[in-house]
């Protein structure tokens, strides 16, 4: 990156709220853009900034301890403030200060929300607070799974056929134990990659042993203490010895109450250049978000706001904060790479390019379904949005070029290996389902209309 | 320059020393359709489409005007499925996951070689660090690993120095009859390691026995393939990193003084002087890049060497740097064909550098250019003759 200064002050004070992926590389963005003034980074964890991807992998395999997922630092972060083990509670934008779970208040000239995602809890808090059951976010919860699975469980049980509970039923076959995996939908993986793509994951799982159930869910946990058994809502009863809740993530942003963000169940929204909305959907010049946490409008899909939990897409995120905050206004630049995403599981390495639940239609390109080495573009409209490839990344590149020049879908390939380009056929996602809170407007003169949320906590904000 | 004749003039031994002032024409041309209606390719952009195009092969047979194959297409000239295949088989004995740490594992061996090597030179005041040195290295460690007894290497230097002789260029003939001359040896080969197993990559080939294993003509043709390029490729690494220290003084010093510099280093070498130059693709449907149509059936030359000097990517891409933050070069090509030995060859580069780096006392550079191969693909020196004060190991 250059150095871009021009925009801020050279003592600006700039707090990064989160201490992961985004945020380590949003304080060596602002570095390495030629902000030399002072970075404060605070953190609700004791660790310093770690990887992720290990945790439902590695980690649980034993192949790295959970310790050892420290992200590597690109530079010298000699000056920079951490603030770890201690949450931010809220961010007061009057004052420009970030109040702090010990009663501390942080003093910002801008600050940045990096504060990502938790796992979405088991909905029965007592059954969820039995020995066995685990959700795998932080190191913590990973060492804690690596225990649990070293303990030779006569059956691990995994709830929720996403990319976290596939690696996870992954991870169990590698070790040989017994796993269930219980899936609401029809296939796993069908909210990323649709029903098509879900249906070779399926047989993927079936052929290394899982004991895969769709269309079912899970519906008590029970035990004595320790998780016994659990009971799907076909009436199945299981004997389990682990329970592993891979139901999705929560966004971390009710610290943000009060602070007239656009912000709520589905992230924080932001303009494509990573500034934040407020609730109005004004654009903010004080408030950046980047990671797990953002939503943002992406050109390529018809403007729509995208939330992205990638680990690219924090990394490019954290770039343009950098970026934005620091520069001259008029250099501001916009936030709109390709998305890419990644998962290993039964051995075999699944990528994505572009944005797949925003297509209507799919195309195997390349490869063989019966060999589990597939890839498939996805269509809407007659374009190109998105490709999928199993064990066959090293065409990404192809795919994200097809994607970014909106090019005619199907796409027109020769026959270069034994799969013949197919037709396109139909592909289907389960419609998302979120609990918004409710947004009304008061006032009457058009210079006095401002929204306003109901429904968060009951209380108006 | 007539951009029509750009190959012609790369292939003249004249240019053998500095190409790169050709290249650069390339780049400012975009792409180069050359008389003979082979599209030359050189921006780094374009290159990097190419690489990772399903609609550009690796099979001559896909040619408009394909040459008389021969008895067997090792991986490197096929496309998926069949080179997926082979090539993971040949990995499942190389690398991860099944041999994961195997090339790691041979670090000490490869420095005491290269130690030892150096401990002959004792007494010396002239070396040619390519047969001193940058030959006899790669040679023995791939010799090792593929399991050909280090007695039998006379036998196929002569080979494999000629079959490199007849690459890119236009004496297809000959490379097929040293080819088969090769093939020929490590058939025999393939049935000792049969008769009597070892822990070796051909032995391990040839004594698969899961529903995942090559036909004895597979093995065979995978053996030519690694054997030449285990062979000629490190070479030209290990020499042009050894020639370009030898230019420039402040390069061997920041080796010696920083030896773990030496990653950076290769990385920079592989950009700046990659050991393959160009690689040939075809056209398996007319594909439409940097304005113009390469029609089906075209044979494509991708000029990696220009690719990684292209200012677009790269700031002064002339200079070598090895402190330069952004160092995506294709020195090591790119996509479903990116080089099967990286690993090994990165190590060996390392390796190698760092000890002649530091051995090699008040090293000057005899002849400057040093005489060349022929080959204009494989590029580097054929001998590089230097004076020397004494060697410290």
């Amino acid at each position: 990156m250059r150095n871009v200064h021009g925009g801020l002050p050279a003592d600006a004070r700039v707090v990064i709220v989160g201490a992961s992926l985004a945020g380590l590389r949003t304080a060596e963005a602002l570095r390495d853009v030629g902000h030399d003034g002072p970075i404060t980074i605070i953190g609700d964890e004791e660790q310093p900034p770690y990887d992720r991807p290990p945790l439902s992998k590695q980690v649980p395999l034993g192949f790295a301890p959970a310790r050892k997922t420290g992200l590597p630092r690109l530079r010298n972060l000699d000056g920079v403030e951490w603030l770890l083990g201690v949450a931010a509670t809220g961010l007061d934008r009057g004052e420009r200060q970030v109040a702090l779970a010990d009663g501390r208040r942080v003093d910002y000239d801008r600050v940045v929300i990096a504060t990502g995602v938790r796992s979405r809890p088991w909905p029965v808090a007592e059954e969820g607070a039995l020995d066995g059951v685990i959700s795998v976010r932080t190191s913590g919860d990973a060492e804690q799974l690596h225990a649990l699975l070293a303990e030779k469980p006569r059956r691990v049980l995994v709830i929720g056929g996403g990319f976290t509970g596939s690696e996870i039923a992954s991870v169990c076959r590698q070790l040989g134990l017994d796993v269930t995996l219980v899936e609401r939908g029809t296939t796993p993986l069908g909210g990323a990659l649709g029903d098509v793509i879900g249906e070779i994951a399926a047989d993927l799982q079936r052929a290394h042993g899982v004991d895969l159930r769709t269309g079912v869910e899970v519906g008590a946990l029970e035990g004595d203490g320790r998780i016994r058994q659990a009971t799907l809502s076909d009436g199945t009863r299981l004997d389990v010895d682990v329970a592993v809740v891979a139901l999705g993530s929560v966004r971390n942003v009710e610290w943000l109450q009060g602070s007239r963000l656009a912000a709520g169940p589905l992230g924080v929204s932001a303009d494509a250049g990573c500034r934040a909305l407020n609730i109005d959907g004004l654009t903010t010049d004080d408030v950046f978000v980047a990671g797990d946490v953002a939503r943002f409008p992406h050109p390529l899909y018809g403007y729509q706001f995208l939330s992205l939990e990638h680990w690219e897409n924090a990394v490019a995120q954290a770039r343009v904060v950098a970026h934005n905050m620091v520069c001259d206004p008029i250099r501001r630049v916009p936030h709109i790479s390709v998305p890419v995403f990644w998962s290993i599981q039964f051995g075999v390495n699944i990528k994505s390019v572009g944005v797949p639940p925003y297509a209507d239609e799919i195309q195997f390109t390349q490869g063989s379904k019966a060999d589990h080495n597939p890839v498939a573009a996805y269509g809407r409209d007659g374009r190109v949005v998105a490709a999928v490839f199993f064990d066959q990344a090293k065409w990404l590149d192809f795919y994200r070029a097809q994607i970014e020049s909106a090019a005619p879908f199907p796409l027109d390939l020769p026959q270069i290996d034994d799969a013949t380009p197919g037709r396109a056929e139909p592909v289907t996602f389960p419609v998302a389902t979120h609990h918004a809170p409710t947004v009304v407007l008061s006032g009457h003169d058009p210079d006095q209309v401002r929204a306003h949320v109901v429904g968060m906590d009951g209380g108006r904000s | 320059m007539n951009e029509e004749r750009l190959v012609f003039e790369i292939a003249k031994q004249e240019n053998r020393p500095n190409p790169y002032p050709l290249y650069a024409q390339a780049r400012q041309v975009g792409i180069c359709r050359q008389h003979d209606g082979a599209y030359v390719v050189s921006r780094y952009r374009e290159v990097s489409a190419l690489l990772h195009d399903p609609r550009v092969s690796s099979d001559p047979r896909n040619l408009a005007d394909p040459p008389p194959p021969p008895p067997a297409f090792p991986f490197i000239m096929q496309d998926a499925p069949n080179h997926d295949r082979l090539r993971r088989i040949a990995m499942n004995q190389f690398g991860p996951p099944d041999h994961a740490g195997l090339v790691a594992s041979k670090e000490s061996d490869i420095a005491a070689r290269m130690n030892a090597l150096l401990a002959d030179l004792d007494g010396r005041t002239e070396i040619d660090v390519v047969d001193d040195l940058a030959y006899p290295l790669p040679v023995a460690v791939i010799c090792d690993l593929l399991g050909v007894p280090p007695e039998d290497e006379p036998k196929f230097k002569e080979i494999a120095d000629a079959l490199v002789r007849t690459v890119g260029s236009a004496d297809q003939e000959g490379a097929d009859e040293q080819r088969q001359e090769l093939g020929l040896y490590l058939f025999e080969l393939v049935a000792r390691h049969r008769k009597e197993p070892s822990d070796n990559l051909l032995s391990r080939l040839a004594n698969e026995t899961s529903a995942d294993r090559m036909e004895d003509v597979d093995v065979v043709a995978t053996g030519v393939l690694m054997l030449v390029a285990g062979h000629e490729t490190t070479v030209n690494l290990i020499s042009n990193g050894t020639l370009l220290m030898l230019r420039r003084p402040d390069l061997r010093e920041r080796l010696r003084s920083e030896p773990e510099i030496s990653l950076r280093f290769v990385e920079e070498l592989l950009r700046f002087e990659p050991p393959v130059q160009y690689i040939p693709r075809v056209a398996a449907a007319p594909i439409d890049i940097g304005g113009v149509t390469i029609p089906k059936g075209s044979r494509i030359i991708l000029l990696l060497a220009a690719a990684s000097r292209d200012p677009d990517l790269f700031d002064n891409p002339d200079q070598f740097d090895p402190d330069r933050p952004h160092i995506e070069h294709y020195g090591l090509g790119g996509g479903i064909h990116y080089c099967f030995g990286a690993p090994l060859a990165r190590l060996e580069g390392q390796l190698a550098l760092t000890a002649i780096a530091r051995a090699l006392e008040n090293p000057k550079l005899l002849v400057d250019p040093p005489p060349y191969r022929p080959s204009a693909v494989l590029r580097g020196p054929i001998h590089l003759p230097v004076s020397i004060d004494g060697i410290s190991v």
